[in-house]
């Protein structure tokens, strides 16, 4: 089983404290910390878990520039047998559809049975693995909790739906799925498994190399352009409870219950 | 075999049988002595049986130690012989148990006296005449007089420890259903063969006193009232014959229960009987400290190592493979354990009982054994390895000071490179990765407690980036850094420097954690990039000394960090200011009772037991209490530093536990000096519910609010002499 996993690095908004720009149109870059995309990072957990139980290999790609390698090299000290970076100055400024369709550039030079993404990236939105499917003329599956490998041909995953039910879909390969965090439990990187891919090389694929015609993609491609970013005010404040101890509990069940967190 | 080949040479024994031989003038027929030469080759078989098996079996135990990783625990050899006088002759951990430590120590005592005699005994089966040589005349009959009552010592005390297991049966011997059968059955059938082994040596002895007194040859007398005593009185009325008859069985029992016992030890828990001596001479010597991933690899060559910690029994060192045969299952660690107590799935006796069933299925008595499988999912779960706190309270309490945390540590580490580590600590190792701290907090707000505003035109804290100079460090550490309520902390303990006169500073932002759990939980590669980054900081500063309030940071530069100046715990600090007169404290008013409760890491690892005691004892008014579990038998508080993170299976926290136990002493607050024991101790004071009735407050914090920082304008008037 070949795995392409597409990855990205975000900002980790767990380790930063996220300010807006004076611009008032992106966020204050300076000073931050990133890391793999948390969603994306299970996909290539699940990725690793798969060819440990059917065999084969996992690469893991990312569009982006340099500073981009750290999260394929933590991939590659998970597991993931290659890294490979799409990089140019004309991917600039892509919206999904321009990543998607370098991906897509990127998929149709080699052979893949299963395409990964995370389920959404944390500083965007859930399309790529969609638009990507459909350019390649791909089945999809998003939300994907769980995957069984049929045979060469076939997947079985669920999804959780709402209300909690899962639903089961069979899935024919090649296809494109997107992973839901909670699929499984990554495995931990330290910098000991980062210092050993140190050295470990990765390709790089400009746009000529990948056949991209640069005004289909970044900026001059864009037909999404962000306009605003600003944080909401914030609504009213945590409601205390006052009371004795059994009178807050029975007004805390009620509250949840009201919101639909009990039946 | 052995009993077939005895069988012929028993039967065709004659007492009676060559009257010519002659033996210091009375005719052999009538000295038991003789009793036992037609049953010389017997003996001597069994002898040498005896004694291949056990060389045999203890070559076949060597196996899996031979295959161990290095450790190197040769050095220091005084150090290394007065642990042995103290904790192996001396038997010095042992009267933490009253009752078990003193038929220990009786039982230890007995067989060092009895050693001589033993093997005395067992030549004569081969060399009738035979005497050590260091024993003849009046030495000879002291040391009879002391092996008698020795010998009968040892019966009673297993008598008691018989009827102990099974009517008292301490709760501490119990074995969970979780970690298999009980091991009553085992103990009891060992303490009996040695009870045998006593009432045969008694036996022979009375027997050939008996039989003198019957010559008149001697009027020598066993000791009065010991075993051997009482059977020569019962003996007085017997016929040589049947005397000779009684040495010769008495002999035969007596050898094949020694040996019997000699070769089924190495199989159970009186391994440590043969062990224990080696096990305490090579016991660590240094608290505090960790084993490196690999003995005698330095941090420089790391890199080329292929695998880091325990993955397979065989990652063990063989000290540490010791350690699994020493153990007498006495389940003092267990007792002790916190992790244990409240329910967590770790009980540090089985962590060691476990790995020795392993060595003794794995490595048997016969063929060749193959390299193990991993132990996490086979005998250990990852629940059991991540649920110690390190308090080092199973080591404090170990008569034969065997070694757990290096060992969880090591199985940590192996856990870790595998990459098998749980969500919830992952990104606090990630945070600390690229931010230096657990709650990935930017770095710049590093120093924001010293610039609160009622705070700061108070007490200067310079910043040592190379413009300030100062000849303390001190060290604040991340939780005291940047968790609102430790920072209080941190401002206390600024204030007491200052008032001490110390020409301080702290590292501000380019301080990072100091990296003290980041190894307790494994990940040596993440511990060493943050040392080294402290280390060349603190260096770079230029100062002479380091002062910290977080016994664990305190732990760190003490005994993980090299290179860096002398650190001292901020509670050493202050006690030297008391003692020299440089504080003067408020006097308490409000009637509160106060317990002090000990920091593992500042405690047992480190044994600062007194400084913050005195300190509280020289505030005038302090009224104290002492909690049953004190200094080195202190409670864990739940653990620190990335503890905090990691969610573990239990019945209630142990911080919990503790806050009763201080409310049992009568305690209104609690008085500690770690940061980590705070947050624990707080949070279990609300989960205990016991809210607005108990308060906990950091060592620092009560000093800072007792202290009289400035001589009030009137007395200074008064002391001018006005």
């Amino acid at each position: 089983m070949e795995i392409l996993v597409c990855a990205r690095r975000v900002p980790d908004t767990s380790e930063n404290e996220i300010q807006l720009n004076r611009a008032g149109n992106d966020i204050e870059r300076d000073d931050l910390v990133y890391s793999i995309n948390e969603a994306d990072n299970y996909a290539v957990e699940e990725a690793l878990q798969i060819i440990a139980r059917v065999g084969g290999s996992v690469t893991v790609v990312t569009v982006g520039t340099e500073d981009d390698e750290e999260i394929l090299r933590r991939e590659m000290a998970m597991g993931a047998s290659h890294g490979v970076l799409l990089s140019d100055d004309a991917f600039y400024g892509s919206d999904g559809r321009g990543i998607a369709t370098i991906l897509k550039a990127f998929v149709q030079r080699g052979k893949y049975d299963m395409i990964l993404t995370g389920v959404q990236a944390e500083d965007g939105g859930t399309q790529v693995g969609g638009m990507l499917a459909a350019m390649l003329d791909y089945p999809f599956a998003s939300l994907v909790n769980s995957i069984e490998v049929h045979d060469s041909k076939k997947l079985k995953v669920s999804r959780e739906i709402a209300g909690g039910n899962k639903e089961v879909s069979e899935i024919d390969l090649p296809c494109v799925l997107s992973i839901q965090t909670g699929i499984n439990e990554p495995r931990y990187v330290g910098m000991r498994g980062i210092r050993q891919v140190a050295s470990a090389p990765i390709p790089t694929h400009a746009a000529s190399a990948l056949g991209i015609d640069p005004a289909t993609v970044g900026e001059t491609g864009a037909k999404v352009k962000r306009v605003d970013y600003f944080v909401p005010v914030l609504g009213k404040g945590a409601e205390m409870l006052q009371g004795s101890r059994e009178e807050n509990i029975d007004k805390l069940i009620e509250l949840v219950a009201a919101k639909g967190g009990l039946k | 075999m052995v009993a077939g080949t005895a069988a012929p040479e028993v039967g065709t024994f004659e007492f009676a049988g060559d009257a010519e031989i002659m033996l210091e003038g009375t005719p052999l027929a009538l000295q038991v002595t003789s009793a036992l030469v037609p049953g010389r080759t017997l003996f001597l078989t069994i002898h040498i049986l005896g004694f291949t098996s056990f060389a045999y079996i203890v070559a076949r135990r060597l196996v899996p130690l031979l295959r161990a990783q290095r450790d190197l625990r040769f050095d220091r050899p005084l150090a290394r012989l007065a642990n042995v006088l103290k904790f192996w002759l001396g038997q010095w951990k042992h009267p933490r148990y009253k009752t078990a430590g003193i038929l220990h120590i009786l039982i230890f005592a007995g067989f060092i006296l009895l050693a001589i005699r033993a093997f005395s005994v067992l030549i004569v089966g081969v060399s009738e005449n035979f005497v050590m040589p260091s024993l003849s005349g009046s030495a000879d009959h002291v040391y009879q007089i002391v092996t008698d009552y020795a010998a009968t010592v040892v019966f009673i005390c297993m008598i008691f420890a018989i009827l102990r297991r099974l009517a008292f049966k301490p709760v501490r011997y119990t074995v969970p259903a979780r970690y298999g059968k009980a091991h009553t059955a085992d103990a009891i059938f060992l303490l009996s063969l040695i009870a045998v082994l006593m009432m045969a040596d008694s036996l022979f002895e009375a027997a050939r006193t008996a039989n003198q007194l019957h010559l008149s040859e001697s009027n020598e007398l066993r000791a009065v009232l010991s075993l051997p005593w009482l059977l020569q009185v019962g003996f007085a009325s017997l016929s040589v014959p049947t005397l000779g008859r009684l040495y010769f069985a008495a002999y035969l029992i007596h050898e094949v229960t020694f040996y019997f016992l000699l070769c089924y030890r190495p199989f159970g828990i009186q391994f440590h009987v043969e062990t224990s001596l080696f096990t305490v001479f090579f016991a660590k010597l240094d608290r505090g400290t960790l084993k490196p991933v690999k003995w005698g690899v330095p941090d420089e060559h790391l890199e080329q190592v292929k695998s880091f910690g325990v993955k397979t029994f065989e990652d063990f060192t063989w000290k540490h493979m010791l350690d699994f045969y020493s153990c007498a299952d006495c389940g003092r660690c267990s007792d002790n354990c916190p992790a244990n107590s409240v329910g967590r799935p770790l009980s540090p006796r089985f962590i060691t009982i476990k790995a020795r069933d392993y060595a003794f299925q794995h490595y048997r008595m016969f063929g060749n054994s193959g390299y193990g499988k991993p132990l996490i999912g086979t005998i250990y779960s990852e629940d059991e390895i991540w649920s110690c706190t390190t308090c080092g309270a199973c080591e404090e309490e170990c008569p034969l000071l065997v070694e757990y945390i290096d060992k969880i540590v090591d199985l940590r580490r192996g856990m870790v490179d595998d990459g098998n580590v749980p969500q919830s600590l992952q990104k606090p190792l990630k945070a600390l990765e690229s931010r230096g701290n657990p709650y990935g907090k930017m770095e710049k707000k590093r120093a924001e407690w010293a610039k609160v505003k009622e705070f700061q035109p108070t007490c200067k804290v310079k910043i040592l980036d190379g413009k300030n100079g100062a000849d303390t460090l001190y060290f604040v550490d991340s939780i005291t850094s940047y968790d609102d309520r430790m920072q209080a902390i941190a401002r206390a303990t600024a204030k007491i420097l200052d008032h001490g006169g110390a020409n301080f500073g702290i590292l501000g932002t380019v301080e990072k954690d100091s990296g003290h759990e980041v190894r307790r939980f494994g990940e040596e590669t993440l511990f060493i990039a943050l040392r080294d980054h402290n280390a060349e900081a603190i260096r770079a500063s230029g100062v002479e000394r380091i002062v910290t309030a977080d016994p664990h940071a305190f732990n760190a530069l003490k005994h993980d960090y090299r290179d860096v100046p002398p650190v001292e715990h901020i509670s050493q600090f202050i006690a030297r200011d008391v003692r020299a007169g440089r504080i003067e404290f408020k006097p308490i008013k409000d009637g509160v009772v106060y317990t002090y409760h000990d920091p593992c890491y500042l405690g047992r690892h480190n044994q600062i037991y007194d400084d913050p005691r005195d300190v509280l004892d020289a505030i005038p008014g302090m009224k104290r209490v002492e909690m049953k579990r004190c200094r080195d038998r202190s409670f864990c508080c739940g653990g620190g530093g990335l503890m905090l993170f990691y969610e573990s299976k239990e019945e209630m926290r142990i911080g919990v536990k503790r806050v009763q136990m201080a409310a049992e002493a009568g305690a209104d607050v609690i008085v500690t000096a770690c940061p980590f024991c705070m947050v624990n101790i707080e949070d279990a004071i609300k989960v205990a519910g016991l809210e607005g009735k108990m308060t906990a407050i950091d060592l620092t914090e009560l000093v800072e609010q007792q202290i009289v920082f400035e001589v009030p304008a009137e007395s200074e008037a008064a002391l001018q002499g006005v």
